[in-house]
């Protein structure tokens, strides 16, 4: 969820804001040094936010990030006397070259890599820290310059203070601007939903890639802060266990929301205070016995409040209605001029799995504005087919014609590029999303704002009319009403209407539609029914796989009928109906 | 480097990788059946050691304490479950299992722990004090999760391994404790020295680890745990409860963990937090085996200590820095090799 769709008022921003400024004005000095740690901690917490909450990726070992950026300006502005802006600009591309290689060769394999290996590389390059000859050892490096802020040198904490939130709260910003746009809905969709971004012309690995390197970009940034606030550096602050905490305060605040990673970074911050004064006192001994409390409390924050503490914030706030989507001009069209010869043509395809052969050179045509329905008895091999079509399997021989150029070899999104948009048999929506963005995602392609654009806002224009396109898909399916809904919330007839209108936001010049009427009830069958044949009317090319002969007779304008990979008949249905090896097929003969 | 310094190498090379590698079945098994990533299996180890030292000191361990604790949690945990459920005859059954039980061995660890306990016996009573934390804190802290994803069953495996240091800091204390060794003897192969006790830990360790092999190969049980680890609700309709699954595969992680650490107790000294490192040590093992396979875990977790091994008498200062950098060119090579990304979950 972004902060435009939350229940924030305007109010709340206004009084958070105030109490940020007003504490370094009059609180004192020890609590502006925790205001500035809890500046510094939000600004990690937030890039883990990104990763862990919404891309469904995590790492523990951000801590390492943050000490890559004070140890570069450290080094840097010590030794070699370089300007500390500078350094920030060759701690930032550190960090980018390191976290590029680190996600190239982690984020490619399933989610429990990625963590595992920030845990050994995160201790690696603090024990590094603690070890190089010029990095100090375990004493650190002193004598790191103040900032220089256009000729004022920033010594003073509280004017430091100002610098931290400056930043904290671009970041806050631009994240959250990067959640509400093109690239922020395909990272929603990263977590569990792969198949379905792919589907829709994502690069999921490239976007998991970007997302971990932003994440640590922050980190970077935070270290670079750190360093020129303390003025000097040692290993300790950068090590596995603090690169823990910062992952237990986004999940403690809430990583679901940009904000969680600030109130997390503030409970975790003021509990580390409170704990370390008053658990040796009461144990009677000394040592780290916060981590005990921290380690019980994200136990129960887990088995208890999976989102953290923010949902309970953001329920007292008071809700905002969304306003409506405003019309835009249309995004580009594709050029969906009828070709010479049918639209699709699948000639002699043939899909082996071992020894099973699941489709059998099977043939058939879809002309342009007709619905086929493609149809058999369970275990026909249709699913089969579909993914031949949409790229989801390659095929073993054979070949996919579209609108004249052969499909063979294309990666989903490349067919999704070419114009043929489908849906999935079962429902794949982002649930916490609502409509909008849902169907939104389908337009991915026709879009171009990238990640930075997105961050710093510019892409407003084409963001307009992407909702405007997805606001006209679902008016055109009915559901205007639940524009604003989180799909996860519609009854399951619903949100395969969602799916449809998903796929036309693609504009796609043919529709594969994988059993849209199973789980239906009688009544959604026949709106689903209604809202096909208006599809029709409007010239869409329909492919229908589907196994309830009387929803598909009902709609289709010829029938193919598979058994056992193979065809078993083609023809209008009333021929279908009537087709002797059919019924045999279908109810073991009469 | 002479060939006396090669071999001296290599014998604590293998004598450490076999130590990594019963750690390494461990997580493998542990993440075969509940998809958990178990972070906190190194102060299991850390546990069988310190426990050990305590009973050698002729006074009940720190981990009685512990026990007791957990013990009394996880009774009322499954107390209140019973309750919600109103399932009322269940509560005294639950009772003696999860508190009854693990009481009556915290007294008979209490009871036995004198001067005059024989070395033996003293292995035996810090094995089943630290075992039966296994389950315990399975209970505890992930049973409540278990449909939960592979991540959020991480971050909680974190959370654990932070929960169960801080503990250990407490019952245990920060001083560091050696275990004495089951033999001491020595005895000449050419020119290599060969030492009984490093003989035992490896023969131990391939025995472990081909007891396990068969028992998830060959027996209807370890099908059964192996069939929860694909689909729970499967495996439940056939008969296997994935609670039962989860808690004896605990049961028989934890045994091997604190077995671990009774063989690494003569080798190294072992403080409350050593066990993360080891345990991590294990990791890069089994990750060599994508986590699922023993041999290959196995294999990997013996590279590790080898590598240590040999790390250590060329870079001290870097031996963990080398060690745990290995997991990058791992990672690359199985990132290489595996051609599709898979779904997470």
């Amino acid at each position: 969820m972004t902060a435009r769709e939350l229940p924030f008022g305007t109010w709340g921003y206004i009084g958070f804001l105030i109490v940020l400024a007003g504490l370094p004005l009059v609180a004192p000095p020890f609590w502006v040094t925790l205001g500035n740690y809890v500046g510094l901690y939000s600004i990690v917490a937030l890039g883990l936010v990104l990763l862990t909450g919404v891309a469904g990726q995590t790492s523990f070992g951000q801590a390492a990030f943050v000490g890559l950026g004070a140890y570069t300006t450290a080094v840097l502005c010590t030794e070699y006397a370089l300007s500390p802006w500078l350094s920030l600009a060759v701690g930032i591309a550190l960090t980018t070259a390191l976290a590029l290689f680190l996600g190239f060769i982690t984020l490619r394999m399933k989610g429990h890599y990625l963590p595992l290996a920030t845990i050994a590389w995160g201790i690696s390059l603090a024990m590094l820290f603690g070890n190089v000859e010029g990095l100090g050892g375990h004493t650190g490096l002193t004598g790191i310059p103040a900032l220089d802020l256009f000729g004022y040198e920033m010594r003073n904490e509280r004017f430091y203070y100002f610098l931290i939130w400056g930043i904290a709260l671009a970041a806050l910003w631009a994240t959250d601007n990067l959640l509400d746009s093109r690239p922020g809905r395909a990272i929603r969709a990263l977590r569990g939903q792969l198949e379905m971004a792919e589907a829709f012309g994502v690069d999921t690995v490239r976007l998991k890639i970007i997302v971990f390197v932003y994440a640590a970009l922050l980190a970077c940034v935070s270290g670079w802060l750190y360093a020129h606030l303390q003025r000097f550096v040692n290993p300790t602050p950068f090590g596995i266990n603090q690169g823990i905490e910062y992952l237990f305060m986004a999940v403690v605040g809430g990583a679901g929301s940009v904000w969680g990673a600030v109130i997390g970074a503030t409970l975790i911050t003021l509990a580390k205070q409170v704990l370390q004064d008053v658990l040796p006192t009461l144990l009677g001994k000394s040592g780290n016995f916060e981590v005990v409390v921290f380690g019980l409390l994200m136990i129960i924050v887990l088995q208890r409040a999976r989102e953290g503490v923010w949902p309970w914030i953001a329920h007292l706030l008071p809700e905002r209605t969304p306003p409506p989507v405003p019309d835009a001009e249309p995004l580009a069209a594709r050029d969906k001029a009828p070709t010479a010869g049918p639209l699709l043509e699948v000639k002699a395809a043939r899909k082996q799995f071992g020894g099973l052969i699941a489709v059998n050179d099977l043939s058939f045509t879809i002309r342009g504005g007709e619905i086929l329905g493609l149809i058999g008895p369970n275990g026909a091999g249709k699913t089969t087919m579909f993914n031949l079509i949409s790229g989801a399997l390659p095929l073993t021989a054979g070949e996919v014609v579209f609108r004249g150029e052969s499909l063979g070899g294309c990666k989903p999104f490349e067919i999704a590029r070419r114009g043929i948009g489908r849906t999935f048999q079962h429902v794949r929506l982002v649930p916490r999303m609502s409509v909008l963005e849902n169907v939104a995602l389908g337009a991915y392609l026709r879009g171009k704002a990238g990640v930075l654009r997105s961050a710093m806002r510019l892409d407003r224009v084409e963001e307009k009319r992407t909702h405007a396109e997805a606001a006209r898909a679902i008016t055109r399916v009915g559901l205007a009403a639940h524009i604003h809904d989180a799909a996860g919330s519609l009854p399951l007839g619903r949100q395969r209407v969602v799916e449809i209108a998903r796929a036309l936001a693609a504009d796609p010049a043919l529709l594969l539609l994988d059993e849209p009427a199973a789980g239906l009830r009688y009544l959604e069958k026949q709106e689903l029914a209604a809202l096909l044949r208006q599809l029709k009317a409007d010239g869409m090319t329909v492919l229908l796989v589907e196994h309830d002969m009387d929803f598909v007779m009902g709609v289709t304008d010829r029938l193919v009928v598979m058994d056992f990979g193979e065809k078993l008949a083609e023809g209008v249905p009333a021929e279908i109906q009537k087709n002797p090896v059919v019924l045999e097929a279908y109810l073991g003969g009469v | 480097m002479d060939f006396s310094i090669f071999a001296l190498l290599t014998q604590d090379g293998i004598t450490n990788g076999a130590i990594y590698a019963l750690l390494a079945l461990a997580l493998v098994l542990v993440f075969a059946v509940t998809r958990v990533i178990w972070i906190p299996s190194g102060e299991f180890v850390a546990y069988g050691t310190l426990t050990l030292a305590g009973l050698q000191l002729g006074r009940p361990p720190g981990t009685i304490g512990l026990l007791i604790g957990m013990a009394v949690v996880a009774g009322a945990m499954e107390v209140y479950g019973c309750a919600r459920r109103g399932d009322a005859r269940q509560i005294l059954r639950q009772l003696l299992v999860w508190t009854g039980i693990p009481l009556a061995i915290a007294g008979a660890a209490w009871w036995l722990a004198t001067p005059s306990l024989p070395f033996w016996a003293q292995i035996l009573v810090a094995l089943a004090l630290v075992t039966v934390l296994g389950p315990l804190h399975y209970r505890i802290a992930y049973q409540p999760l278990a449909e939960a994803s592979v991540l959020v069953l991480l971050i909680v495996s974190v959370a654990v391994h932070f929960a169960l240091t801080g503990l250990g800091l407490w019952f245990f204390g920060a001083e560091g404790s050696r275990t004495p060794a089951f033999s001491s003897e020595t005895f000449q192969v050419g020119e290599i020295i060969v030492s009984v006790q490093g003989l035992f830990v490896v023969f131990t360790s391939i025995a472990l680890i081909a007891a396990l092999y068969l028992f998830f190969g060959r027996t209807l049980f370890g099908k059964a745990l192996r069939a929860t680890a694909l689909n729970r609700v499967g495996a439940r309709l056939c008969g296997v409860s994935p609670n039962l699954a989860g808690a004896l595969t605990f049961t028989l992680a934890a045994l091997l963990c604190a077995f671990s650490g009774v063989l690494i107790g003569p080798i190294t000294t072992v403080y409350y937090d050593s066990g993360f490192l080891v345990s991590l040590k294990g990791f890069v093992g089994a990750i060599i085996g994508g986590l699922v396979s023993y041999p290959l875990a196995a294999a990997g977790a013996l590279l590790v200590g080898l590598l240590e091994a040999f790390a250590s008498y060329w870079a001290s200062a870097f031996k963990e820095v080398i060690v745990f950098t290995l997991i990058i060119p791992v990672l690359l090579w199985r990132s290489l090799t595996s051609h599709h990304h898979e779904e997470d979950e």
